[in-house]
């Protein structure tokens, strides 16, 4: 079927640009980051000005495209004058704040963090995390060996994406990305309470029964692999996933008219993964089910 | 919302409970008839439809007061009249450990086995009840009863303590504390003689006010004056008490005058942050985003406290006139009183008091006639102490789950709706009525310069008269224990756990500690919630100490990963030590204890996760246990 | 004229609007990602009115959700208008200095009270004149709208019926104010640009216009055609006629894809001679003289696709071509070869270079600034044009820029395959999420709550049919009968039938649906047939007869 467009003569050129509105210009304000001055404008977080100031804090639950849910806590940085160390992530600078990235208590709180995860989630394909665990000395194994963990069998009910809730830090990204903050579908939530709290389905229903519409934008925000394409588990379960022999081409998308950019990974001549860059405007790292799980048609053997 | 549902669909009875709340549905779209000439041709929805998903707790609750539990017919009507999807809808009733998502008999008994009432004998309770009754959860009595553990009850005056809910078209609840005949309980759970066991639900806790409230009728009493002394269920008795002369009084004063008394008062919040409630209201009142919201904050669910129910249960017109006076003060036209789910008297009093002020024009669209609007809704809390958190509390009226929001905004600038919110808990309230009558000054003359006023507290644990008592700021801790008989059967103090849970163990040197904000600082306790839990020489500190670390594994909800997992790590290394297997040495794993400590104070969200450690860490600090000496030192 | 072929605002204008009117089109599932940023806009505070005949799940999400009559959108239209002039909610500036024919348009639409639009349309006037209202009164409104507007036989009118309503409430040529087709396939809009069009060359210039055609002669070096050629309905009307006796079809499936497939196969296997470049040996291929195995333009190949929101984007090559399949442009730069016109080494650049040469508003787009610049937005004059973010602010300006736009006095023509005792049933066409046309592409991938093609019916219809969920019915329109499960959809009112065409091996939907065309577009008017459904007893030798039907057409291609 073929949309034909409805064409007219070209326009006369515009004698002006059209523009956006002038965005409201923010004051700027001046803090120290471990002694160092930086501005940054109102309303920018610690973690901007963090950054400003060339200091790498590590983030887990914190993503660009999503609203800031501060609970994984590895970003937290210390306040002068607080009483608690604040999530770098959420809290706004203000102005004269003097703020330590790598106190102490920086350290210890991070450090806690990573064992507490560690103890009780397996991180093993979670990228970052063996590097920042060495830097903080995490040394999870002191809480014992039969310490609680959220170990449980990978959820496989589906062709497209598995989920491996034994990999979960609960961080909220996928809940952000399936709701409000991009897809507003809403098949997933946190249920339960504590540490029995986990990602869930209504009734926890098997995924082709619940809301789930398979974008697989959860997959793209997940930070430990919790969540993961199928195609991408299977080949790391025969040992065969390998990202250094990967490419990663950008493209668009091969459906409808948005004009999605796709990142094709492509290891041994096949596409492997379909993702889009964060920072792209059109998506924001979004994709539908079609441009990120629709590449195969490609590669099917009936075009060999 | 483009929302999937299963087509699992309510039984009559629980479309008739939602309906009942919610009116009836308009269209087919929102749940009701499809009428095809009609929806076939135009629908409203999208945002809009969702903008009721506040009334998403309260239907819950209507579903479980009906059946007895969660189901999934029930709870999928509810998403259709809401438009709340069934994810988040799930999300939020398995936060709350009143709701059942699961099948479970219509009578339940919700047996505290908490600090006090363990004291009290709640173990050999529980016990009989797991041989006689069945194993906790099961169902029992023919399928229609069923008992359960459950943190403090707040009725820690009359331990031990049993909340009792029985489902059905007329739903029942009451608290029978204290447990007096076992058998009796033990019967109507296994061998119901009738259903639902009427019985039980007879003792309504006001029968023995005397026990619960030792002071009762006493002269000076500023917060408990009416309490036992004044008909708790009628407004005339209430202003022949002198009742709702303090609202003329704030209408003659004027918002801006008002606040300023408050402020005067030097009044600061009961709730445990202890900040200045003169200036909260006044942040408020200057707010210019409007609507701007009440919220009394009656989660009252700290081990160990119970002076707001008794407050709410009988002196509820106090308490909606203080509220009356805080909307005049702070703008505000709309009032939310969150109530605990385990208080059903003080549910049914403070919802009489209200309507019977409405009825009277004291609530309304035109309060005392003096041109300003002010109303009251009850929200009832299912059973999570963090909903007492105020950021969590108003996520739990708006619909979602009961997670704590990042600090700042506060809540006088973003709080409930999104909306600059004051939120004042019950004791704080009271206080106020008194603060309009008799001027800021006159109050602030009472206590001591730092602590003005007076100060209820819930003496519970070993004493010969537990209760609820009020006492001047600078009362020391000494002369409130005498108030209460002293220790038990003449033993010895050995430990006193102030502020509950969240509060820290004193040793009986502090019983000269004047008990005010200052002088608790810097002895490095705190006053808390006005708990005082008093431990003799027979008590096994470390069995309260596993209570503890077990109540905040049950109670964190689990947004952050230092309380999440940190209160879990926290309780198993509790058990380790109690056992006598630390993990590497015993050096080594109070090290690592006081990193997690450290790393729960410094990095939880909200104050649950910050404090889950403080009265376990005071009690390693002060007294010898697990074969370690009292490690000293002040928390930090 | 109004303008060009292409949507006037950007995406990012969408959230920040006031009012969507999404008119005939399922964004949710067509365009999920355009409907993220619409998303967006609706929880800035934005007002959504979904005009649907069905309640889509993007209807859903409306705040108001009109379900008019299928092919009622110019009486609909009509009634918004006059209710908006009755009210005086017009902009009167703006139609005063920027349009032109308001009079005779004011008269026109006069008789269309919301009591007609409501008789005609079948959305209760109450609904109309909220909808009116609200498009009118917001500070900045978009439409937006799909083929639910352009698959009928009177598309072009459609749009322009949408086009008075922007003129009327100056809801044009500002930012967060628009009209915006959503293209239905990854370059619809570029194939459009690139003047793969029956009347154009490159960048909308006409080919009948003499001193814009001798630009093109000069920079080919050959001269061109003066006339205008047929558009896809005009060319199996060609064949009919026997004028055309030679097609070249690259990347299209016509023998699944067009209406009324009994003609297109005949046509398609009566001509002389046929070359099908495709990815794989589709239906039409089948039938073809020449198969040329083509390449994944998206992923297999170098060059630029345009977007929605005119965002000219670079498309490459992740991996090779399988087998002997080759790049698309290798494959014409050899038949030119061989033709005897040695284009040098293929280049998707090269190529791209010389559209920039001959099309104005492509001329700032270099490969290396839509590489650095995440692809640009057409009009881009120069390389320091940003390209424009939204078309036509020339009306705003006073005196206006360029031609006045005109509104257009249009007559409501309901669909051509008329509902009578018969057919008693309308049957509507579309795309599901998880599917896209012939599913060619989308038959790739395994999705969970695939469940291929039905007949959806309201819950009163099938009730009165007495069908239940699954069972299989014939579906019978004046054109031809094909077999399908039904599947009962809330969605839907009585009367009103839904299929997709996303399953063509196995139900041939469009052996159901209608050729008649627009004349302009020449697009088919896929969105209404006329249709009844026969309940089909166990063995029904009816069903068998049909099923061989469609195994005939399968095996015969």
């Amino acid at each position: 079927m073929t949309e034909t467009p409805i064409w007219f003569t070209p326009p006369p050129r515009s004698p002006r640009l059209p523009e956006a509105p002038p965005r409201e210009v923010r004051e700027r304000i001046a803090l120290e980051i471990d002694g160092e001055r930086v501005e940054v404008e109102q309303g920018a977080t610690l973690l901007d000005a963090c950054r400003a100031a060339g200091r790498e804090i590590p983030t887990l639950c914190y993503l660009e495209t999503l609203t800031p849910v501060n609970v994984c806590r590895i970003c937290v940085v210390e306040v002068e004058g607080a009483r608690v160390l604040a999530p770098a992530c959420s809290r706004k600078a203000e102005a004269g704040m003097k703020v330590a990235t790598e106190s102490p208590r920086v350290a210890t709180s991070r450090k806690l963090v990573l064992e507490l995860l560690a103890s009780s989630v397996d991180l093993s394909t979670a990228p970052g995390l063996a590097e920042l665990m060495a830097r903080y000395g995490a040394r999870p194994e002191r809480f014992g060996a039969n310490a609680a963990s959220v170990a449980q069998p990978v959820k496989v009910d589906n062709d497209l994406y598995v989920r491996d809730y034994g990999k979960c830090v609960l961080c909220y990204k996928c809940v952000e990305a399936c709701g409000v903050d991009a897809q507003n579908t809403f098949a997933i939530a946190v249920a339960g309470r504590g540490f029995d709290a986990g990602i869930s389905t209504e009734h926890d229903v098997p995924l082709p029964d619940s809301a789930c519409v398979y974008c697989g934008n959860c997959i793209a925000v997940c930070p430990t692999g919790a969540l993961m394409p199928k195609p991408e588990h299977d080949l790391r379960a025969v040992g065969r996933w390998d990202e250094a022999r990967q490419t990663r081409t950008d493209t668009i998308c091969a459906y409808c008219g948005v004009g999605c950019t796709v990142t094709l990974h492509v290891q041994d001549g096949a596409i492997v993964k379909a993702t889009s860059p964060f920072e792209n405007q059109v998506t924001r790292g979004n994709l539908c089910v079609k441009g990120r799980f629709g590449f195969e048609f490609v590669q099917l053997g009936r075009r060999r | 919302m483009d929302l999937r549902f299963h087509g699992n669909r309510p039984s009559a009875e629980e479309r008739a409970a939602i309906d009942a709340l919610l009116g009836a549905p308009a269209t087919g779209w929102q749940g009701g008839e499809r009428d095809a000439a009609r929806d076939g041709r135009h629908a409203e929805g999208g945002l809009a439809a969702a903008e009721r998903r506040d009334l998403l707790l309260p239907c819950l609750h209507a579903l479980q007061d009906r059946v007895g539990w969660v189901s999934r017919g029930g709870l999928e009507y509810v998403c259709r009249r809401l438009s709340v999807p069934p994810a988040e809808a799930w999300g939020v009733a398995t936060f709350y450990h009143l709701l059942a998502t699961e099948p479970r008999p219509p009578v339940v008994a919700h047996v505290c086995d908490d600090l006090a009432c363990r004291l009290a004998g709640a173990e050999r309770l529980c016990a009989r009840l797991e041989r006689e009754v069945g194993p906790a959860g099961a169902p029992a009595g023919e399928g229609n009863a069923t008992w359960l553990r459950s943190p403090c009850l707040g009725a820690c005056d009359r331990a031990p303590a049993a909340l009792l809910f029985a489902a059905g078209e007329a739903p029942r609840s009451a608290v029978v504390a204290p447990v007096a005949d076992e058998a009796a309980l033990v019967d109507a759970l296994a061998r119901p003689a009738h259903f639902p066991p009427h019985e039980l639900f007879t003792e309504h806790g006001s029968a023995d006010l005397r026990r619960s409230v030792p002071q009762l009728g006493e002269p000076g009493l500023l917060l408990l004056a009416r309490v036992g002394t004044v008909d708790p269920t009628s407004l005339e008795a209430y202003r022949a008490s002198g009742g709702y002369r303090a609202l003329a009084r704030a209408v003659e004063l004027g918002p801006e005058r008002l606040i300023e008394e408050k402020i005067a008062s030097k009044l600061v919040g009961r709730g445990g942050a202890a900040f200045p409630t003169g200036r909260k209201w006044q942040a408020v009142a200057r707010a210019r985003v409007t609507p701007r919201y009440l919220v009394c904050n009656a989660d009252e669910s700290e081990p160990g406290t119970f002076k707001d129910r008794i407050l709410l249960e009988h002196d509820p017109f106090g308490i909606v006139e203080a509220m009356t006076i805080a909307g005049y003060a702070c703008g505000c036209e709309r009032g939310f009183v969150y109530l605990r789910g385990e208080y059903p008297l003080a549910l049914e009093r403070l919802g009489e008091a209200i309507a019977q002020a409405r009825a009277a024009g004291l609530l309304g669209d035109d309060v005392l006639g003096a041109g300003f609007r002010f109303d009251i809704e009850i929200r009832r809390g299912a059973g999570a102490y963090i909903c007492g958190e105020e950021t969590a509390l108003f996520n739990s009226i708006e619909g979602y789950r009961g997670e704590p929001r990042s600090k700042p905004p506060f809540p006088v600038e973003v709080g409930l709706f999104g909306k600059p919110t004051v939120v004042n808990n019950v004791e704080t309230l009271a206080n106020v009525p008194f603060i309009v009558a008799n001027g800021g000054a006159s109050y602030a003359a009472k206590g001591t310069a730092g602590s003005t006023g007076h100060k209820l507290f819930c003496v519970s644990g070993r004493v010969a008269r537990p209760g609820l008592y009020e006492v001047p700021f600078g009362t020391t801790l000494g002369e409130l224990l005498l108030l209460a008989g002293g220790v038990a059967g003449g033993r010895d103090l050995a430990a006193v756990l102030l502020g509950g849970a969240a509060g820290s163990f004193v040793g009986p040197e502090a019983l000269t500690l004047p008990l005010t904000f200052e002088d608790t600082r810097a002895a490095g306790t705190t006053l808390g919630s006005g708990v005082v839990l008093v431990y003799d020489d027979l008590a096994d500190l470390p069995d309260a100490l596993s209570r503890i670390a077990s109540f905040f594994r049950h109670e964190s909800c689990g947004q952050c990963v230092p309380c999440r997992v940190g209160a879990v790590r926290q309780e198993e290394m509790l058990a380790r030590l109690a056992a006598g297997r630390p993990e590497g040495s015993l050096a080594a794993e109070l090290e690592t204890y006081r990193e997690l400590a450290q790393a729960m104070r410094d990095a939880s969200i909200c104050g649950l996760g910050q404090t889950a450690s403080a009265a376990i860490e005071s009690a390693l600090a002060r007294f010898p246990l697990f074969g370690a000496p009292a490690a000293g030192g002040e928390r930090p | 004229m109004f303008g060009a072929g292409g949507g006037t605002s950007s995406y990012r204008e969408i959230e920040e609007t006031d009012c969507i009117l999404l008119w005939g089109s399922n964004a949710r599932e067509t365009h999920p990602i355009f409907f993220h940023h619409l998303l967006k806009g609706v929880r800035s505070g934005a007002r959504l009115i979904a005009v649907d005949p069905r309640h889509t799940s993007s209807a859903r999400w409306a705040h108001l959700w009109a379900g008019l009559d299928v092919g009622s959108d110019i009486a609909l239209a009509n009634s918004v208008a006059r209710e908006i002039l009755a009210a005086g909610l017009e902009h009167k500036e703006f139609v005063e200095h920027a349009t032109s024919g308001f009079e005779a348009f004011r008269a026109h639409v006069e008789p269309w009270t919301l009591e007609r639009g409501e008789r005609e349309s079948g959305v209760p006037a109450a609904v109309i004149r909220e909808l009116a209202h609200t498009y009118a009164t917001a500070p900045r409104a978009m439409i937006c709208w799909t083929l639910g507007i352009t698959e009928h036989h009177n598309a072009v009118d459609n749009v322009l019926a949408l086009i008075n309503l922007a003129l009327l409430t100056g809801h044009v040529g500002r930012y967060g104010s628009g009209l915006n087709p959503l293209r239905g396939q990854n370059n619809v809009q570029g194939g459009g640009d690139m003047g793969a069009l029956p009347d154009r060359l490159a960048g909308f210039q006409h080919v009948e216009n003499e001193p814009l055609r001798q630009r093109f002669e000069a920079a080919w070096g050959v001269p061109i055609p003066p006339k205008k050629g047929w558009h896809l309905t005009g060319m199996f009307e060609a064949m009919e006629r026997g004028e055309l006796t030679h097609l070249y079809v690259l990347g299209e499936n016509p023998m699944r894809s067009e209406a009324d497939q009994h003609r297109t196969r005949k046509l398609l296997e009566g001509l002389e001679f046929l070359v099908v470049q495709d990815l794989f040996r589709t239906a039409t291929a089948e039938a073809a003289d020449v198969v040329l195995p083509g390449s994944a333009s998206w992923c297999e190949a170098e060059g630029t696709v345009t977007s929605s929101e005119r965002r000219v984007q670079r498309v490459r090559r992740a991996l090779p071509p399988p087998g002997e399949a080759r790049d698309d442009l290798e494959i014409l730069f050899e038949i030119a070869r061989r033709l005897g016109h040695d284009w040098g080494e293929p280049s998707a650049e090269r190529v791209w270079d010389e559209v920039r040469r001959v099309s104005p508003a492509h001329a700032g787009m270099s490969y290396a600034r839509l590489e650095a610049e995440g692809g640009l937005q057409w009009p881009c004059y120069d390389e320091e044009h940003p390209g424009e973010l939204f078309l036509h602010s020339r009306l705003w300006e006073r005196p206006v820029v360029g031609p006045r736009a005109p509104f257009h006095c249009l007559e409501h023509d309901p669909p051509v395959d008329r509902l009578d005792e018969e057919f008693p049933l309308r049957l509507t066409t579309g795309r599901r999420l998880e599917d896209f046309n012939t599913g060619v592409q989308s038959g790739g991938y395994v999705y969970p709550r695939r469940r291929g093609e039905t007949l959806d019916l309201s819950p009163e219809d099938a009730d009165r049919l007495g069908v239940a969920e699954g069972e299989r019915v014939r579906v019978r329109s004046r054109r031809g009968a094909v077999v399908a499960p039904v599947h009962i959809d809330e969605s839907l009112r009585p009367g009103l039938t839904f299929m997709t065409f996303h399953f063509p091996e196995e139900v041939a939907t469009n052996l159901l649906t209608i050729d008649a065309t627009d004349p302009v577009s020449g697009t088919a008017e896929f969105k209404a047939a006329a249709i009844r459904v026969e309940r089909l007893a166990a063995g029904d030798s009816a069903e068998r007869r049909d099923r061989s039907e469609r195994n005939d057409l399968v095996e015969a291609t």
